[in-house]
């Protein structure tokens, strides 16, 4: 066992008590992201794909589009699927086995940044309305666990879904190898995820700050200055003191981060 | 389909491979941080990773076995990995080959040395171009290795099988789809040659399935080739790195048969300074993988684990 949750917890006083002037277990600054790494393309098979790591976590996004018939209420768009696994070779304390509710509020939140930015447009999605539309099938794999899933898989979802192919259609079928051109995207959410621990606020905790943390803040900018999803978790409680410098500082990194993403 | 030349005139293949050609293997271990040990791989188009976490305590407690060790092996398959999305929930492939892969392991682990406790073997195949259960397999036993899991010897897989009446090395799923179509994994303990891992489909004559082991067994070597090299470039004698090439090839090699590559050993050094540099080499080592063990073990409850002494 390399670095143990149970010990995480024991540290847990420490990282109070550091925190409170201003000192995090690493070093870095409150505002401060790990380094961050984005490698394209990983998988042939995939429409297109992306591993993404900040720090040592690191997740690995893959797009499959397919056809479907649209829901009823929107017989013109079509839509995207974000699906995460927590795969246990990433964490000890992971297990083989369907979604649970960490990883479903993962994907959901994911979800939530890039549909409500209109990133993509669903109209555009549309084949035939009523009866055929695309389907986006993003899906997340965590391989390693060492804090910030958020912020990492929407990463790895964004850079997946812009070296997506459109893969090419005849007689309403998909041609298997063949595609029309890329995903467009008119816009690129980013996500920042935040940790709220003895009053402070620190962006992009690793691990050992989520044991501590109060209270979690994730919130999607894009460069445009819209805010397309927020998520708080945690038992604990922000201030809007707390939310409106969480923003600032959201949208001041996603532009570094945006940049990562080309 | 009948049209299609499996393997032409100059005994190439459809992707330009001889007939006792792998496709390119690039094996990279300790890849996760979290994981106790673990391996990257890419064999042909296909992609993996491969976590090892144990041994530790196998729950539900009526799953443990008082006389060794469980080997629970978890093959899975992305699901943008397919030419069609697969669906994300594991299928009954997934779990048989989950099955074999395991007890192939199993056998090569010295199991019997963590009563009650189960190793856990995860991979994830995240690209696919025919023979991920080789790829899968080869990863994870040199992830076992990176976890300093005890083993008889690595285990090394490779496919044989038909296409176009050619017994052939490392199908793709080109070939693999040819009409005649044989396809048989094999892994083996590439020291004894003990087959660990037999699967096939497809028409087989008893000739030709002496020729595809034969030709399994040199496939295999070169793999195992691979996963020493890989192995040695995380782990090899890491105490001398910076220093002179000289000293480093006085370094004795492991009994660890090598078929390609006789292991040169510098002639010109003299025989007593060479035995003292060994000790001292020997000595450093033993000092590193008790520290490597020590800060592996947090908790008190697998200290136990740790009194087989990892370097055997």
């Amino acid at each position: 066992m390399k670095k143990d949750d149970i010990i995480w917890e024991i540290n847990a006083d420490k990282i109070k008590e550091q925190i409170k002037e201003g000192k995090r277990v690493d070093g870095r600054k409150m505002d401060e992201y790990r380094e961050i790494k984005i490698l394209k393309d990983f998988s042939k098979n995939a429409h297109g794909s992306a591993i993404a790591r900040i720090g040592e976590t690191e997740v690995i996004a893959g797009i499959k589009m397919d056809l479907a018939e649209p829901y009823p209420d929107t017989p013109d768009e079509g839509t995207i699927s974000v699906g995460a696994e927590l795969m246990p070779m990433a964490s000890p304390i992971f297990e083989a086995g369907p979604p649970r509710e960490d990883a479903i509020e993962l994907a959901r939140v994911v979800d939530r940044g890039i549909r409500e930015s209109k990133a993509l447009d669903f109209k555009q999605l549309c084949i035939t309305p009523g009866e055929k539309v695309w389907i986006v099938f993003i899906d997340l794999y965590v391989a390693n666990h060492t804090g910030n899933l958020f912020d990492t898989s929407a990463m790895a979802a964004m850079s997946a879904l812009l070296n997506t192919r459109i893969p090419k259609i005849e007689d309403d079928k998909i041609v298997k190898g063949e595609f029309t051109g890329n995903l467009v995207l008119s816009r690129k959410p980013i996500l920042s995820t935040f940790a709220k621990i003895n009053g402070k606020v620190v962006l992009d905790p690793i691990i050992a700050e989520e044991k501590a943390m109060d209270a979690r803040f994730s919130v999607a900018t894009t460069e445009d200055g819209f805010l397309s999803a927020f998520q708080k978790g945690g038992q604990g409680h922000f201030t809007e003191q707390e939310i409106t410098q969480c923003i600032d500082i959201a949208f001041a990194k996603g532009k570094e981060l945006r940049e990562k993403l080309r | 389909m009948d049209e299609t030349v499996y393997v032409n005139e100059k005994g190439e293949r459809l992707d330009g491979r001889k007939v006792d050609e792998l496709r390119p293997i690039k094996i990279v271990p300790s890849v996760l941080s979290r994981a106790e040990g673990s391996c990257y791989i890419e064999w042909g188009q296909n992609k993996a990773i491969a976590g090892v976490y144990g041994p530790r305590e196998a729950l539900p407690q009526h799953i443990q076995d008082p006389t060794k060790a469980l080997v629970n092996f978890t093959y899975r398959m992305a699901t943008f990995s397919v030419s069609d999305r697969k669906s994300p929930r594991p299928g009954r492939r997934d779990i048989e080959i989950s099955k074999v892969c395991g007890e192939a392991l199993a056998n090569a682990i010295f199991l019997e040395r963590f009563p009650n406790t189960t190793i856990d073997v995860y991979v994830q195949i995240f690209d696919s171009n025919a023979g991920t259960r080789i790829t899968a397999l080869t990863a994870a036993s040199v992830a076992l290795a990176d976890a300093g899991i005890p083993m008889r010897d690595l285990v090394a897989g490779v496919s044989v099988g038909k296409a176009g009446g050619h017994i052939i090395l490392d199908l793709n799923k080109e070939e693999e789809d040819a009409p005649d179509a044989v396809d048989m994994p094999i892994a083996i303990l590439p020291r004894t040659k003990d087959i660990v891992l037999l699967q096939m489909d497809g028409l087989l004559k008893k000739e030709e399935w002496l020729k595809a082991f034969e030709l399994a067994v040199k496939g295999c070597n070169q793999v195992y080739q691979k996963q020493v090299e890989a192995l040695k470039a995380k782990y090899g004698m890491p105490a001398i790195e910076h220093e002179t090439q000289k000293e480093e090839k006085a370094v004795p090699q492991k009994p660890i048969p090598q078929p390609k590559k006789p292991v040169e050993v510098k002639p010109a050094e003299g025989e007593e300074e060479k035995k003292e540099r060994v000790e001292e080499i020997k000595r450093e080592m033993e000092q590193q993988i008790k520290e490597i063990s020590e800060k592996k073990k947090p908790k008190i409850e697998e200290l136990k684990f740790n009194s087989g002494g990892d370097n055997q």
